[in-house]
């Protein structure tokens, strides 16, 4: 079903090395500091890679261009991620990333529009983004525009109620300009989902509140960029992508830990997650 | 600041949500960028002319107060400017990390109405009736609190308002108001207006007890004691330089607030006092219990929200700065 969309190779390549130097600079950023949110930044590398590497409408010379498209990355502290796109982007030097958490910083664990450029909405207190993706694709109909709002949840994160509140108000609002993905990386901070709180079918869940949904490989660069071709198409309808990832996806270490919602990383241990990275890196250019 | 007291103070005729209706639907006339939200309180509000006038302007999520200021937020970034309403619990306490967060950290250009403060929440009881929401909104930085005492100041305030960016509480009374302020009158925004001027004590209230307050200088002065009243209707930013003036021309202050005494008007003055001219004070309000089911008019007797209550104050107030003036002279 994937490639339809005629995704030429050399664009395939090209954000595969994008969503890989993503998380080579979440690494460096996290592993100058010494922890972070390692495990769902990497995960949802791929998605990023694709929206700010080819479907987004944006210009970084222009951060608050009225026509743009919309990120809000309602897991907050996914934000390293982030602002390694924003940079690898041009929104900023990528060595800002070096100041992550450090006093005064412009680049907080959690994504705050008002100190990091290119930052479209302040997220952090789960679930929060989702209301205001609503609210920004509402404001976007209401001006007659057709500016699309790309919304980041957790799968841990929809767990709570307001992410059903908006879920539901977004469909009876027919927000087709609203595009969600759900980084399905099974894990939330105290372990597997499936042990806390069993998310059942999530795409299920969305299609009973009205939604067109879809599952997919998350870190499968082709599959994510159809689907939101696909749910482009979906008119009359918010569309939702269930990304089926791992957690900490591109570094052995971090994939396989018992808990690495939140990390400590010694230099060793950042040294070996850059080499495995620069090696996919070297790989994914030929 | 243009005041004009009314000559009669009665009962208005209008109620405070009809004046709140016309003013947005006013504003919204004017400026295209307004747009209103409600959680399926839009007809107790008595909204529905307006939903009717901007159909396109007009989001009425249902019964979902968290998502109402997640979206007032979100519609606040792509320029629009969202008045929010729902009851005053539901629209402080019930979705305090919404209002904190996607609002007030987020730097959002949203205001919030919360109706039925306190006692006039009445028949819908202990539930509905929120004697904390000043207290939890005061803690918001650069929030502005606002409570509106008559139609005229609300239509003032509510058109004023439109102008700045940030991030606004109303708390409004939905029903019929005690007329205070005569049409014509104009106010400003962290400006308490004097109502009575006096040189005894000074009583500072907000909303319903305005009046209370009124009567209570009334019978103080049949009892040959000038008392200043005050109205405090910006309760964040507080108007420090009339407190502080009311506190080394009077040497005495009693507020007045339906409310918790905690964390309401009478801490906010209390700190000004403190921190700048210490004198005795007392505070008229709830004191620190929940609310109860009944008519309005045996709650203010039941939480002693009455003119009696305030003179009552009044003269503990001033046994209490007699004693100071007369420690100072021994």
């Amino acid at each position: 079903m994937w490639g339809v969309y005629m995704l030429n190779k050399e664009k395939i390549k090209e954000l595969e090395a994008f969503a890989t130097k993503i998380r080579i600079e979440t690494i460096k950023a996290l592993g100058n500091l010494g922890f972070g949110h390692v495990g769902g930044s990497f995960s949802i590398a791929d998605t990023l890679a694709v929206l700010y590497g080819e479907v987004m409408n944006i210009d970084p010379s222009n951060p608050r261009w009225e026509d743009r498209d919309w990120l809000i990355c309602s897991k907050g502290h996914s934000g390293p991620a982030v602002y390694s796109a924003l940079a690898l982007k041009g929104y900023f030097p990528v060595e800002d990333l070096m100041t992550i958490n450090k006093p005064g910083t412009r680049y907080p664990s959690h994504c705050d529009r008002n100190l990091t450029t290119g930052v479209d909405m302040t997220t952090g207190s789960l679930g929060q983004g989702s209301s205001l993706a609503v609210g920004v694709a509402l404001g976007h109909k209401l001006d007659k525009k057709d500016n699309y709002t790309y919304l980041i949840l957790g799968d841990g994160e929809i767990q709570e109620g307001q992410v059903w509140e908006a879920v539901s108000y977004a469909a009876h609002a027919q927000l087709d300009n609203l595009i969600a993905f759900v980084d399905y990386n099974k894990k939330q901070l105290d372990g597997f989902l499936v042990d806390i709180n069993k998310p059942f079918s999530i795409s299920g869940k969305f299609e009973s509140f009205g939604w067109h949904a879809q599952d997919v490989d998350g870190h499968d660069i082709e599959a994510i960029y159809d689907a939101i071709q696909i749910a482009k198409k979906a008119k009359g309808k918010p569309s939702v992508i269930v990304l089926d990832t791992v957690k900490g996806k591109g570094w052995n270490y971090c994939e396989t830990a018992p808990s690495n919602h939140h990390i400590t990383i010694s230099k060793e241990q950042m040294e070996d997650a850059l080499l495995e990275l620069n090696k996919k890196l070297e790989e994914v250019m030929g | 600041m243009t005041v004009i007291p009314a000559k009669v103070r009665i009962k208005e005729e209008k109620e405070m949500r009809k004046a709140y209706c016309e003013a947005l639907m006013e504003l919204a006339a004017e400026n295209e960028n307004i747009v209103v939200l409600d959680a399926d309180l839009m007809s107790s509000m008595g909204m529905v002319p307006f939903s009717k006038a901007f159909p396109e302007r007009t989001f009425n999520v249902g019964v979902q107060e968290a998502n109402m200021i997640g979206v007032a937020a979100g519609l606040s970034a792509t320029g629009k400017i969202p008045y929010a309403h729902t009851f005053g619990p539901f629209a402080s306490r019930r979705c305090f990390d919404q209002v904190f967060l996607s609002c007030g950290y987020a730097k959002a250009n949203v205001r919030i109405t919360g109706s039925d403060p306190g006692v006039t929440a009445a028949f819908n009881g202990g539930t509905h009736m929120p004697f904390e929401d000043i207290g939890l909104m005061r803690n918001i930085p650069d929030i502005t609190i606002l409570e509106p005492v008559d139609t005229t100041m609300l239509k003032y305030l509510v058109k004023e308002i439109a102008k700045p960016y940030g991030l606004f509480y109303i708390r409004l009374l939905r029903k019929n108001a005690i007329k205070i302020y005569e049409e014509g009158s104009t106010f400003e925004i962290g400006k308490a207006v004097k109502l009575v001027d006096g040189d005894d004590v000074t009583i500072i209230a907000t909303g319903i007890m305005v009046d209370e307050a009124l009567k209570a200088s009334e019978e103080l002065k049949k009892l040959k004691i000038s008392a200043r009243v005050l109205n405090m209707f910006t309760i964040k930013p507080v108007d420090v330089e009339a407190i502080v003036k009311a506190a080394e021309e009077t040497g005495a202050i009693v507020t007045c607030e339906n409310h918790n005494i905690i964390n309401g008007l009478g801490s906010a003055v209390a700190e000004v006092v403190v921190e700048n001219h210490p004198v005795p004070m007392e505070r008229v309000g709830v004191r620190d219990v929940f609310g109860e089911v009944g008519p309005e008019s045996y709650l203010r007797e039941r939480f002693n929200l009455t003119s009696s209550e305030i003179v009552k104050r009044v003269m503990l107030v001033l046994e209490r700065k007699d004693r100071k003036v007369m420690e100072c002279t021994d």
